[in-house]
């Protein structure tokens, strides 16, 4: 008899593991809180270090997973998580019932809510945008300000979210830094004449071709780094907005007039992958990300046998990093559907 | 006859601004770390120097000041500290959870302290 996977979360995680999963003869069974799969991918423009389209990655996760052997069932939640013997009963809110053998949890991130620092003025001030809505004004190709005219002076802040501990994250999401790179290239390639400013406490490019790409942003675009994390933002009479921040390489405090603030909004929990905590009993870190057993040797693996993680459920991963993490919880899982034991 | 008289070039002596780690005094220093552990957390990022109510208007930088108080550059941290106004805004916008404000207590209470440097 085929052995039955549940797959929880259809974004690029959830997507590799399914579509390998059914391609080993394994049934898959994938959910999806939304009514389409892709997850975050649907929403950015182009992907860092190399800038390809993100529409490309989403094109090979579709054909990947187009397999007889998954039954999608989008716009549900998980109501019900319960393990009887070595089966896995889960109950959706359309009142479905599915019996498991095994459960990859893939439910991935949530963007920091940017408007929990207050001091920055995302929702009160019409100019300060997230780096998402940033996206997606580089999908519509028309980056404006509400009154309809166009930026010409452009500020990113950095670590919205992360390493702060005034919003309860003291890590780091590491990929704010090389999107704010990518997304000043982006902004200076769609609007040649404005200037933008990155303020950065640390510059954290630890990618591969991340440093290419900020030399690339200094040397070719012109992009300005100043470091410094941004104490306040404020609205003028015009309609621009004043940043406060130390140049701490000049050791001075400066002050800035800039049309528009984007905030590089770091990366947390989902409130799925919470909620699936609390009813699967599953364990989270300190960083409220899931906890796998071991960092090192087992990083798919939960505290509960036949249950295994996948993507930025565990941690803030870039995709390159999703995908590999996606495809060894595929090898957890078909070791122990083999001989049962995880 | 010629006169040995020493013409003036114009040239002086002027003190080092290198930092002289292992002879600075860092009591001061540890005094803070002992009573106030969120000191060690900064990272540098000058938030609070940004929002400082002094330092907007005169030459005073409370994340240099810490540093400074790391490395035992005791005598100008000794009379930055009186320009601080003890507001606390730099305490409200640290990442890091630094009590900033205590820092600044805790430092004139350790200069108060100490023979050296008690005014």
């Amino acid at each position: 008899m085929k052995k039955h996977v549940v797959v929880i979360g259809g974004g690029v995680a959830g997507l590799e593991v399914a579509g390998q999963l059914s391609h080993s003869g394994i049934e898959v069974s994938l959910i999806e809180k939304e009514s389409k799969t892709g997850g975050h991918l649907n929403n950015w423009y182009k992907l860092f270090p190399d800038r390809r389209k993100s529409s490309e990655v989403k094109e090979y996760l579709d054909r990947l997973s187009q397999n007889q052997g998954i039954s999608l069932l989008t716009n549900t939640t998980i109501e019900g998580f319960h393990r009887n013997r070595n089966k896995f009963l889960i109950t959706t809110n359309k009142g479905k019932e599915l019996n498991a053998d095994a459960v990859i949890v893939a439910t991935g991130f949530d963007l920091f809510k940017s408007a929990r620092k207050e001091e920055y003025g995302y929702g009160i001030y019409d100019n300060v945008i997230t780096s998402a809505d940033l996206e997606e004004k580089f999908r519509r190709e028309e980056i404006v300000l509400v009154n309809g005219s166009v930026p010409e002076t452009i500020g990113i802040i950095h670590c919205v979210g992360s390493r702060d501990e005034k919003v309860g994250n003291f890590y780091c999401s590491k990929l704010c830094c090389v999107t704010a790179v990518k997304q000043a290239i982006e902004i200076r390639e769609q609007l040649p004449e404005s200037k933008v400013f990155c303020f950065y406490m640390d510059m954290r490019m630890g990618g591969a071709f991340y440093e290419e790409l900020y030399r690339e942003a200094q040397e070719k675009w012109g992009v300005n780094f100043i470091r410094g994390k941004v104490s306040e933002a404020s609205e003028t009479i015009d309609d621009k907005l004043t940043i406060k921040v130390e140049d701490t390489l000049a050791g001075r405090p400066l002050k800035m007039k800039l049309d528009m603030l984007v905030l590089m909004a770091g990366m947390e929990m989902s409130d799925g992958g919470k909620k699936i905590a609390g009813i699967g009993g599953l364990r989270t870190g300190e960083n409220r990300f899931f906890a796998a057993t071991d960092n090192h040797t087992s990083s798919n693996k939960s505290n509960i046998e036949g249950v295994f993680y996948a993507g930025t459920c565990t941690a803030p991963m870039n995709i390159t990093e999703t995908i590999s993490h996606a495809r060894s919880a595929v090898l957890e899982v078909i070791d122990f559907l083999k001989d049962g034991k995880s | 006859m010629v006169s040995h008289k020493m013409n003036n070039f114009g040239f002086k002596i002027s003190q080092g601004r290198q930092i002289d780690y292992d002879s600075n005094d860092r009591r001061i220093a540890n005094y803070i770390y002992e009573r106030e552990p969120s000191f060690r957390l900064c990272i540098e990022c000058g938030g609070c120097s940004a929002t400082c109510t002094t330092g907007n208007h005169t030459k005073f930088s409370l994340r240099e000041l810490h540093i400074l108080i790391k490395r035992g550059e005791n005598k100008s941290v000794r009379q930055d500290l009186k320009k601080c106004m003890l507001c606390g805004k730099c305490t409200m916008v640290c990442p890091r959870g630094v009590n900033t404000r205590n820092v600044v207590i805790l430092a004139k209470q350790a200069f108060q302290k100490s023979d050296e440097y008690a005014i």
